[in-house]
């Protein structure tokens, strides 16, 4: 089953070092033909072994259901591990132990029911993703570098949610945020993306920073790096370790999962391709935050003040992101935003003492965010703008994308039948639950329910909003802008190709059925009232739009708008507050090091050539200064010798 | 080497070689000092000549002689023609002091003091006690052609490479090989 | 007669024949004062030969030795004079430079700012007195200099 798992692992490792090494061997040739050509190696070096590996997980996940892993041949000899939440015993096997001296590294894999289901969300919405980008990319010059660096991510994301040793794991998730970084500036020509790219690298590594620091603590106060190690070494530490350990693991959750105050990356990072969007910024790595916090749940609730704060910033995050997505114009940032605010519910949901609940979420949120995502990119193929103001009509145009994505946005909603409307009522009722019962105090809960609900209608209003805006009304006559680099490949709006429609068509399964796994535990009370909250929203959404069919009902936000549609002007804050001052003490050490450090070694030198000229004065083949100067020592050592000898 | 007489008493020995050396330190001042040209040979002669004065009381007739002929008349006679050969001004020139002389000076005084210094304190109690014929050109003669024939010879024969040196540093068609 | 009055006699002589070659220009105002220092070793070497009763009268042979040498040193002198004079029509001793170290080649000299201004003060006031020019003449010496060293 490890073995499984490795091969899960490597096979699209492997992909994206064939990708970057193999798409033009042996020629090497650029232009015309032989683009096409690697493109199309490139898309079969990258779409089988993601196949191969989403089929393997797959398997995985149903022997881990069906059997509770570990046959008689299983090779490794760690039966034990921690107990995955859905029930199925974990399985751990160690492929080699590092020998640091101090606390060794064990390179090992862990198989449960967290790490199989999540690498099952991983490997389908990496194989759509691949898919759908032959079509959105295909004739990209740069597709095989894409396609590989896609492979890469798919890789280290599965290392990380295979992972059994923490620092194993961190080093999927560094490799996640490198892909992160080179995807999201794969244009890079436009100065904007790649300084969104490099926004994106500095934010998440300032979470990362803690988070290492966190594995530390742990590891340190544990003596092993391994999960199931440390969680079996919580109730002899001690709370402040545990607390501080938790702490710095959330500066590194928040900075990946963008979730408040480090989540001002990813609206940006969509400049970035929306297959990338789909897949790493939306369903996959964002969650990865999520998923660590799942994994080592049983340290995080040993820590009470951390659980408190993850639920205050989980708060401001869902509805102050919610709230920005109400008021954004362009549409690949409202479902960034809507990310931020459905990864705070998973927050929310861990911080409640719940973590089936958020990672429940995080499965029918990855499926159907990507769904969104995808769907988005259709849309934006075929209008060649991102801007909602220049979209309408569209369900005439493209009654397929129109489908999916009216199943998408009702998920996100929390609309029966789609998958998030039993997802997130878990996670409702596990924050109800909260109020009377659970690890937050009762302020913490109480304001976390009540940003949940509100929310919720929030979250209506803006899915609405943009459904409508889409999808309904007409089209505004304007001229479209010249379109972006990427973005635009015809103007004429048609249904996209088959490479980009059945990906969609494929993700929308899950999007709307994936939730009838939970249909048994399903609250109806708490079920209705997020309904009825749901339809409030969208209802209020609805007759603005109604009233004017071509304006936008976000002017319903009237004085708030502005300040939403500027995300509460956190990246001003933070500009003012962090990149002003970093450059300006940039810009010094800079002038320091030109004056003082620079400014010694030229003054060093400018200083020996004046003291040259000033012995030169002497040089100046005058006889009888030499000689004077000669006579003058002969008197001085005469002297000496007559009074010291 | 005999007790000293004291210094209150000088003999009148003593006073002649006194006041001929001030006249020998006095010429000798003038003529580091003097703007002519010509007149610092002059002030040469004086001291030369006041000098040979000094060798006369200190006994030594024979240097004071050969002190008048070669000096006097022959170096400075050599002298002068150098100056008239290089077409030096005749008359007050204002620039015969280079830009050096006050370092010069500072040097020169400080070489004074320390010797003046050293020789009072290391010759206060020496005493010569003169007596006539010492240096008459008898004795040196047959001391010099006794004991010293060797570097007399070999002085004679750097007069003659000396001489054939100046012939030909100073006739200019004697060129060198190339 | 006290030692001490030859001794301090020749030694402010000695002394002035230094201030002389110090502080003189012309050369044969130089060679005089070297002859004034070589007086108050002759006038030292009497002293002490008198004092001493040296039966050999190394002090006075020695001393006309010196004599001997200080003419044929000055008539030396002299030609040497002559030669440069006609070489460079001077005989003024801060006019001939030749051992200072060449300006403007070597190492990039041009190239360094910081040199430039220095230039100034190192070369600026040597015309000032005698108001002329370093003349470029060192060929010349060079070659009368080989002529005497192949002829002595």
């Amino acid at each position: 089953m490890i073995a499984v798992a490795a091969l899960v692992i490597l096979l699209p490792s492997v992909a994206a070092a064939t990708g970057l090494l193999g798409s033009r061997f042996p020629r090497g040739v650029r232009g015309g033909a032989a683009d096409v050509a690697a493109n199309r190696r490139a898309a079969w070096i990258a779409v089988v072994p993601t196949g191969i590996s989403t089929v393997l997980a797959v398997w995985l996940a149903y022997a881990g259901w069906s059997g509770g892993g570990g046959g008689p041949g299983e090779p490794f000899p760690f039966p034990a591990g921690p107990s995955g939440p859905s029930g199925i015993g974990g399985v751990t096997g160690t492929l080699d132990v590092i020998d640091t001296g101090s606390v060794p590294i064990s390179v090992g894999l862990l198989v449960d029911g967290l790490s199989a289901s999540i690498a099952v969300l991983v490997t389908v919405v990496a194989l759509a993703v691949q898919i759908y980008s032959i079509g959105y990319l295909g004739d990209d010059r740069r597709y095989p570098s894409y396609s590989a660096f896609i492979s890469l991510f798919t890789g280290a994301m599965l290392l990380v949610v295979y992972a059994a040793d923490l620092l194993v794991l961190y080093v999927g998730w560094e490799i996640m945020g490198l892909c992160s970084y080179l995807l999201i500036g794969h244009w890079w020509e436009d100065r904007a993306n790649s300084r969104a790219a490099v926004k994106a690298f500095l934010v998440t590594r300032l979470g990362d920073v803690g988070f290492l620091f966190g594995i530390f603590v742990l590891g340190t106060a544990a003596g092993s790096f391994r999960v199931a190690d440390v969680i079996a070494k919580v109730p002899e530490m001690s709370t402040g370790t545990i607390v501080a350990a938790t702490m710095l693991l959330l500066a590194g959750v928040a900075g990946k999962s963008a979730q408040v105050p480090l989540h001002v990356w990813l609206p940006d990072a969509m400049a970035g391709p929306t297959p990338i969007s789909a897949l790493i910024h939306a369903a996959t790595m964002v969650a990865a935050g999520i998923f660590v916090v799942a994994r080592l749940y049983p340290v995080f609730l040993d820590a009470g003040p951390t659980l408190d704060v993850l639920a205050v910033l989980a708060a401001l995050g869902m509805l102050g992101a919610a709230l920005a997505a109400l008021a954004q114009d362009d549409l690949k940032r409202v479902l960034a935003y809507s990310t931020i605010s459905q990864l705070a519910y998973m927050a929310g949901a861990l911080a409640a003492g719940s973590e089936s609940a958020a990672i429940f979420h995080l499965i029918t949120h990855g499926a159907f965010k990507a769904l969104l995502f995808l769907c988005a990119g259709a849309v934006i193929h075929a209008v060649g703008s991102n801007l909602m103001s220049t979209m309408g009509g569209l369900h005439r145009e493209l009654p397929i994308t129109f489908a999916a994505m009216t199943i998408g946005f009702a998920a996100l909603m929390g609309l029966p039948p789609a998958s998030g409307f039993f997802s997130k009522d878990e996670v409702l009722v596990a924050m109800e639950r909260a109020l009377s019962a659970g690890p937050l105090t009762d302020a913490a809960a109480l304001l976390l329910y009540g940003c949940a609900l509100a929310t919720i209608a929030v979250t209506g209003a803006y899915a609405t909003r943009a459904w409508l805006r889409t999808f309904f009304g007409e089209r505004p006559v304007n001229a479209l802008p010249e379109p972006e680099p990427g973005t635009a490949h015809v103007v004429d709006v048609h249904e996209a190709p088959a490479t980009m429609r059945w990906p969609i068509v494929i993700l929308a399964v899950p999007a709307l059925l994936l939730g009838l796994v939970g249909i048994t535990g399903v609250h109806w009370g708490t079920a209705a009232l997020s309904v009825v909250v749901a339809l409030l929203g969208a209802g209020a959404v609805y007759a603005a739009w109604r009233s004017d069919p071509l304006g936008d009902p976000a002017r319903m936000l009237g004085p708030f708008r502005a300040p939403c549609e500027q995300a509460f002007y956190v990246d001003s804050l933070y500009t003012a507050l962090f990149v002003r001052p970093v450059l300006g003490l940039a810009r010094m050490v800079a002038r320091t090091d030109d004056r003082v450090v620079d400014g010694a070694v030229r003054g060093s030198g400018r200083a020996t050539v004046s003291l040259a000229g000033l012995v030169r004065l002497a040089q100046n083949g005058n006889a009888q200064i030499y000689v004077t100067g000669l006579l003058a020592g002969v008197l001085l050592i005469a002297v000496g010798a007559v009074i010291f000898g | 080497m005999t007790e000293a007489p004291s210094y209150l008493s000088p003999t009148g020995q003593e006073i002649v070689f006194l006041l001929l050396g001030a006249v020998a330190v006095g010429s000798a001042l003038l003529v580091v000092t003097t703007r002519q040209l010509v007149h610092a040979a002059l002030w040469l002669v004086v001291c030369f000549g006041a000098l040979a004065g000094g060798y006369l009381v200190l006994t030594a007739e024979f240097v004071a002689w050969v002190q008048v002929l070669i000096y006097v008349g022959a170096i400075v006679a050599l002298l002068l023609f150098g100056i008239m050969l290089t077409r030096a001004p005749i008359g007050r020139t204002a620039d015969l002091d280079s830009r050096n002389r006050p370092a010069a000076a500072v040097v020169a005084v400080a070489t004074a003091v320390v010797l003046v210094t050293v020789v009072i304190d290391g010759f206060r109690t020496a005493y010569a006690p003169l007596e006539p014929g010492g240096g008459s050109a008898k004795e040196l003669g047959s001391s010099i052609f006794r004991n010293w024939v060797l570097p007399f010879e070999a002085l004679s024969v750097l007069l003659l490479a000396a001489l054939i040196g100046a012939i030909v540093l100073s006739r200019t068609d004697i060129r060198g090989r190339d | 007669m006290h030692v001490v009055y030859p001794a301090v006699v020749s030694a402010l002589l000695f002394s002035i024949g230094v201030y002389g070659v110090l502080a003189r220009r012309n050369t044969i105002l130089v060679l005089m004062s070297v002859e004034l220092m070589l007086n108050a070793v002759n006038l030292n070497l009497v002293a002490f030969d008198v004092w001493l009763r040296d039966r050999l009268h190394g002090g006075q042979v020695l001393t006309l030795f010196v004599i001997v040498i200080a003419a044929a040193e000055v008539g030396l002198g002299l030609a040497i004079i002559l030669a440069l004079y006609r070489n460079r029509q001077t005989v003024d001793l801060d006019r001939l430079r030749d051992l200072a170290e060449p300006t403007g080649t070597g190492d990039g000299a041009a190239r360094d700012p910081v040199r430039g201004p220095l230039r100034g003060p190192l070369r600026g006031p040597a015309p000032t007195g005698s108001g002329g020019a370093l003349t470029d003449s060192g060929q010349a010496v060079s070659e009368s200099a080989t002529r005497s060293g192949e002829t002595s």
